[in-house]
């Protein structure tokens, strides 16, 4: 591989990765609050990625317009999904929590397959722009650039929200002790929903740009559902500095073990890396040693 | 200005706080003392609309209390230091105290209690932009009642506030409490360190398993034998 080729392809997994960054960042909030895996965030960014068609296709709303929509619809449908199936769960044992979340998300992908249908749809050509910058021999896809700017600007604004609004700081004091939260006063409920509408709003993004890059269909929020999750557990889950980084190294490896010609094993070489890392750090790379609250 | 009565608190089958009644004027310390287990801090818990109560009644300034949530409670005027102090050990030490007021829309206010703190705390001051969870034992006790106050609280719960501090540091957070006390803030003191506990408050009552067994004047109960043989060490 020529050194050009390297850095084409270092673009590329940063791409994807920050795809998986985005929407890995759902999965660690909502895992830091309540502990729970929400199996339906997947499914969330394929409700993103839907919105967005609708909008851009049947409503004729430009690009990120389009985004702001999905951003809202999915923010919403993930705060009423923690009322209606989580909330009431809150003191139940986890398995049923996560049971519950496997639920779900089956809701979620065959209620749309019922409204739109099972075959896929692709955005209009050109909706996400879709030129070729030439920067010193390298090509790259602006679709690209857009994916990681788009990231950078999103993770900027998550961490001034995390740690510098109330809310955000809320947020972290009900994931670190909700007990000692509510004693200060804070409403763990109105703290849980709003880390579901941030979560769900980050996946309503990498699904409008998942869906603009590839095509669309009931089903397209698993894959990358799932990896995220690993993303996350790879990062250290509860760890939002280790969500973002979490999803960019699983997409650079993902694409330099493709670029090397084992595009067949790339899903094997990003469990055996997982699986490395959590032999080595079990708690992943950023994450914290649980300490038992007793 | 505080009364319960008749509280009866469940975990699953076991009746945790039977019929406990206690009362609490304007202006006093009154602690609650007993054994491991006795009670002590689930009555704290139940009072702060953290642990569901079964039945009986707590009343704050006139007004029902025991049906609200933990937030309301908190507005109206009572903080509650946990047991284990429970500061934000990853947020800073300043971030710990912003949270304790987080419901005061007061800037001004806010900011003035904040150099109260800082007063009556230095150290805090000092260490104010450090994790809070890097700080000894004793500041982050400091830090647990300087969080509470930063809600300008009327009824102060203190949980065992002297638990694993060296002596020194024990001795230092009663005069602080004494101290609190003395600018106006009604104190309810749960303690296992019963000696220094009825040395600084006006009235005690004595918890056993879930029961209160005997409640007076401070000094009178550390003077009787009872008190003294249970609690005291003989």
């Amino acid at each position: 591989m020529s050194f050009e080729e390297f850095l084409q392809q270092l673009i590329n997994g940063v791409s994807i990765g920050s795809i998986y960054a985005l929407a890995a960042l759902g999965y660690t909030m909502v895992y830091g609050i309540i502990k729970l895996i929400n199996f339906a965030h997947g499914d969330i960014l394929m409700v993103g990625a839907y919105v967005g068609y609708a909008c851009i296709v049947v409503l004729h709303m430009p690009f990120l317009l389009a985004m702001v929509v999905a951003v809202a619809v999915c923010g919403l449908l993930g705060v009423a999904i923690e009322k209606v199936a989580y909330r009431p769960l809150r003191h139940a044992p986890r398995i049923t929590v996560l049971i519950t979340a496997i639920g779900v998300s089956f809701l979620l992908e065959y209620v749309m397959m019922a409204l739109v249908g099972a075959e896929s749809k692709a955005y209009p050509d050109g909706s996400f722009g879709n030129g070729q910058l030439s920067v010193a021999g390298l090509s790259i896809n602006t679709q690209q650039l857009y994916v990681v700017a788009v990231t950078i600007i999103m993770m900027i604004a998550l961490q001034y929200i995390i740690k510098r609004t109330k809310i955000g700081k809320a947020m972290r004091a009900v994931s670190s002790d909700a007990d000692a939260a509510q004693l200060m006063g804070i409403s763990v409920d109105k703290t849980i929903s709003f880390t579901f509408l941030l979560g769900s709003a980050l996946a309503a993004v990498a699904g409008v740009m998942m869906g603009a890059m590839y095509t669309i269909n009931p089903l397209m929020g698993m894959q990358p559902g799932l990896k995220a999750f690993i993303a996350a557990v790879f990062g250290g889950i509860g760890s939002i500095p280790g969500a973002m980084l979490g999803g960019i190294l699983l997409g650079l490896i993902e694409t330099l073990v493709t670029a090397v010609g084992f595009s067949a094993y790339k899903d094997l070489a990003a469990f055996v890396i997982l699986i490395l890392v959590l032999l080595i750090r079990p708690c992943g790379i950023l994450g914290k040693n649980v300490r038992e609250k007793v | 200005m505080f009364e319960i009565n008749g509280l009866n608190v469940y975990y699953g089958v076991i009746h945790a706080l039977r019929d406990v009644s206690l009362t609490v004027s304007e202006g006093e310390i009154v602690t609650l003392i007993g054994s491991n287990g006795a009670g002590k801090t689930t009555t704290l818990r139940a009072i702060s609309g953290i642990t569901p109560i079964k039945s009986g009644e707590i009343r704050f300034l006139d007004k029902h209390i025991e049906k609200l949530k933990a937030t309301k409670i908190v507005k109206m005027g009572i903080s509650h230091v946990p047991e284990g102090r429970r500061i934000f050990p990853d947020m800073s030490v300043l971030e710990n105290l912003q949270m304790g007021a987080y419901l005061r829309r007061d800037n001004a206010g806010v900011q003035e209690d904040l150099k109260k703190v800082y007063d009556r705390f230095p150290i805090l001051e000092e260490r104010k932009k450090q994790m809070a969870g890097t700080l000894s034992g004793g500041e982050q006790q400091m830090l647990a009642i300087g969080r509470a106050l930063m809600a300008r609280p009327k009824l102060l719960l203190l949980d065992e506030p002297s638990m694993g501090l060296s002596p020194i540091f024990v001795k230092q957070i009663f005069e602080i409490i004494k101290d609190i006390n003395k600018t106006g803030t009604t104190v309810m003191l749960v303690e296992q360190n019963a000696r220094m506990a009825l040395s600084i408050a006006n009235r005690a009552y004595i918890l056993e398993n879930g029961v209160i067994t005997m409640s007076g004047d401070a000094k009178e109960l550390a003077d009787s034998d009872e008190v003294r043989k249970a609690y005291l060490g003989g």
